[in-house]
């Protein structure tokens, strides 16, 4: 591969892979909010 | 109402199914095209930039005008729009989020059921000594109804029957069944996409041989990487990115208001949407991009790649490349690709599946069973004919109709609705309410603004697509006093049955032109279907209308 195909490719999916590992990590580690929250699966009891 | 309201089982697992509704065969199939035609390495940047300014945009107006709509029992588009907007025609406008889905998901579960049958040939061995023309014929005698490669009698019904029988199924269990299979889809569709891209990418030259000695996969690679930068003045690029970004993400379907209506105002919408949104473009921009090309052209070579990029090469070529790798890795890469390609199918049909779900539990109470399997028979209805004429021309035609113009129909009404009609003011409070990250403020003038006019240039976009997707040239040549030459694929060539028109004359076959004559009457067959469609779920909210009315149930 040329040199500017790498860079692009690299930079390209670099800044993709990033984010979303970035917001997909917000997401598991943001606590959840106070219930009764939309999830069912945190719930005390089920529904 | 006394339906047991659905939840979510959790966040993450909405946010994978949020996200394997967007994922679907295009991430592997169209964008590697589109970036190959459009440019290579530069495509990149005006596909980004589409991204943040009218993908990003549409998912904060979807996620939260669905858990508006929600607050008020409302599951599908036609009342989360009446919702949203004092006056009668919203809901009919919300008719698209309904109509969308079941035309596109007719059509869809054939393509998913091709990928069900072809894993199923991959593992017994049907492609094994077949040269590339042979795998390309198979590809024809399996959609030619009559004909068939496994004994089975019309194998392309049963399985596409199969397919749409199981998407049922597991729509009636709810949003469980979807978050399930949203669950162990989306990992093993990564899983199966990263062990072909690796594949792609270390490919080399080792796959040339004497009939194809070119075959060298850098060169895939080179093509789609390199940068070419004069494309950026190209407005053919940028509508070409448009599009990809607006599909890809399946904005302007119905599909994302119904996930998110089943969420409560304090739980966030707007990290949500990112993060699924985001998740897409991983398996579009990363894993799309390394495996159809660079394999294709490591066996095949790069100019016949750009004869051929399509579409078609899913099915038609890579058994073939397969087989190169010997028959054990062949069978075992034949299930990884139409595996991957079926988990991408599924996820997205299923979401196809629930506006309408969603509006007969609500309106006319009707249990998730019932409400499932009169999907699968509307669907059913609908998608037979594109089975049985797929080579009419009526597949295509649905794909036009429901699978494009529609989808930029509604997204520009509900953009408008969102920011100019329920109020911008109003929506930016939505989409920040409970959020778990700040947005910008510059979103909310690019929602108000941008969003919609580049949906409107979109559109218009499609109405008037000049002659072979020259803008360039087409503009020039208005502004010079010489008009503006239609493409046969704008709408209204479309409509006007210009290209189909133009073959009739031109033909001096009289079989060619009773084989044409044929295929007018299917297109204009199946254009009936879809609005037949269109009337009876507009019907069918009319008559919804009048039953709240009646129930003294708010409608505003």
């Amino acid at each position: 591969m040329t040199t500017p195909a790498i860079l692009t490719m690299i930079i390209a999916q670099g800044t993709i892979i990033s984010l979303a590992v970035y917001f997909f990590y917000r997401v598991l580690t943001t606590p959840p909010k106070e219930e009764p929250d939309s999830f069912s699966e945190n719930d005390d009891e089920p529904r | 109402m006394s339906q047991k309201v659905e939840s979510w089982g959790s966040r993450v697992g909405l946010i994978l199914a949020m996200a394997g509704n967007a994922v679907g065969l295009g991430n592997f199939l169209r964008f590697p095209v589109q970036a190959v035609q459009n440019g290579g390495g530069a495509f990149i940047i005006p596909y980004l930039v589409c991204f943040l300014v009218m993908g990003i945009p549409l998912l904060f107006i979807e996620w939260s005008s669905g858990r508006f709509g929600g607050k008020f029992g409302n599951h599908s588009t036609p009342y989360i729009l009446d919702t949203m907007a004092k006056g009668r025609v919203w809901k009919y406008i919300g008719v698209f989020g309904i109509f969308t889905n079941i035309a596109v998901v007719s059509y869809y579960c054939y393509i998913e059921s091709w990928t069900m049958s072809y894993v199923y040939h991959s593992l017994i061995g049907t492609f094994q000594g077949m040269s590339q023309g042979d795998v390309a014929n198979f590809f024809s005698d399996y959609t030619t109804i009559g004909k068939s490669t496994t004994g089975i009698p019309y194998e392309a019904i049963v399985f596409y029957v199969i397919c749409l029988a199981i998407n049922t199924y597991i729509l009636s269990k709810g949003l469980g069944g979807i978050e399930k299979v949203a669950k162990i889809g989306m990992p093993l569709l990564i899983l199966f996409g990263v062990i072909l891209a690796v594949r792609g990418l270390t490919l080399g030259t080792s796959g040339a041989s004497e009939a194809f000695p070119a075959g060298n996969a850098w060169d895939g690679l080179n093509f789609l990487w390199t940068p070419q930068f004069d494309s950026l003045t190209n407005p053919k690029v940028w509508m070409a990115a448009a599009g990809q970004i607006f599909f890809t993400l399946s904005v302007g379907m119905g599909t994302i208001h119904c996930y998110a209506a089943y969420l409560k105002s304090k739980d966030d919408v707007a990290l949500n949407a990112v993060s699924a949104g985001f998740m897409n473009e991983f398996v579009e921009v990363v894993l799309g991009s390394l495996v159809v090309i660079p394999i294709a052209a490591g066996y095949l070579g790069l100019d016949w790649v750009l004869e051929n990029a399509g579409f078609g090469m899913a099915f038609q070529t890579m058994p073939y490349l397969f087989q190169q790798w010997g028959t054990t890795l062949a069978a075992i890469a034949g299930l990884l690709w139409f595996g991957l390609l079926f988990f991408a199918g599924i996820t997205s049909s299923l979401a196809m599946g629930t506006p309408w779900v969603g509006f007969m539990r609500d309106e006319f109470d009707w249990n998730q069973t019932k409400s499932a399997w009169s999907f699968g028979l509307l669907a059913l209805i609908m998608g037979l004919p594109t089975v049985f004429f797929y080579n009419m021309g009526v597949f295509d035609e649905y794909d036009y109709w429901a699978g494009t113009v529609s989808l930029v129909v509604f997204a520009l009404l509900e953009t408008i609705v969102f920011s100019w009609i329920f109020g911008i003011d109003k929506g930016w409070r939505e989409i920040n309410e409970g959020a778990d990250i700040k947005i910008p403020n510059i979103y909310k003038f690019i929602i108000k603004y941008i969003t919609p006019t580049l949906l409107l240039i979109v559109f218009l976009g499609a109405i008037f697509t000049p002659l072979n997707n020259d803008w360039a040239g087409n503009l020039s040549s208005l502004f010079s006093g010489n008009g503006w030459t239609l493409d046969n694929s704008s709408i209204i060539n479309q409509l006007a049955f210009s290209g189909i028109e133009e073959k009739i004359a031109a033909t001096t076959d009289t079989v060619e032109k009773e084989r044409l004559l044929d295929q007018k009457f299917y297109i204009s067959m199946a254009r009936f279907m879809l609005l037949g469609l269109f009337l009876f779920i507009s019907a069918i909210v009319y008559v919804a209308f009048n039953k709240r009315r009646r129930e003294g149930r708010n409608t505003l």
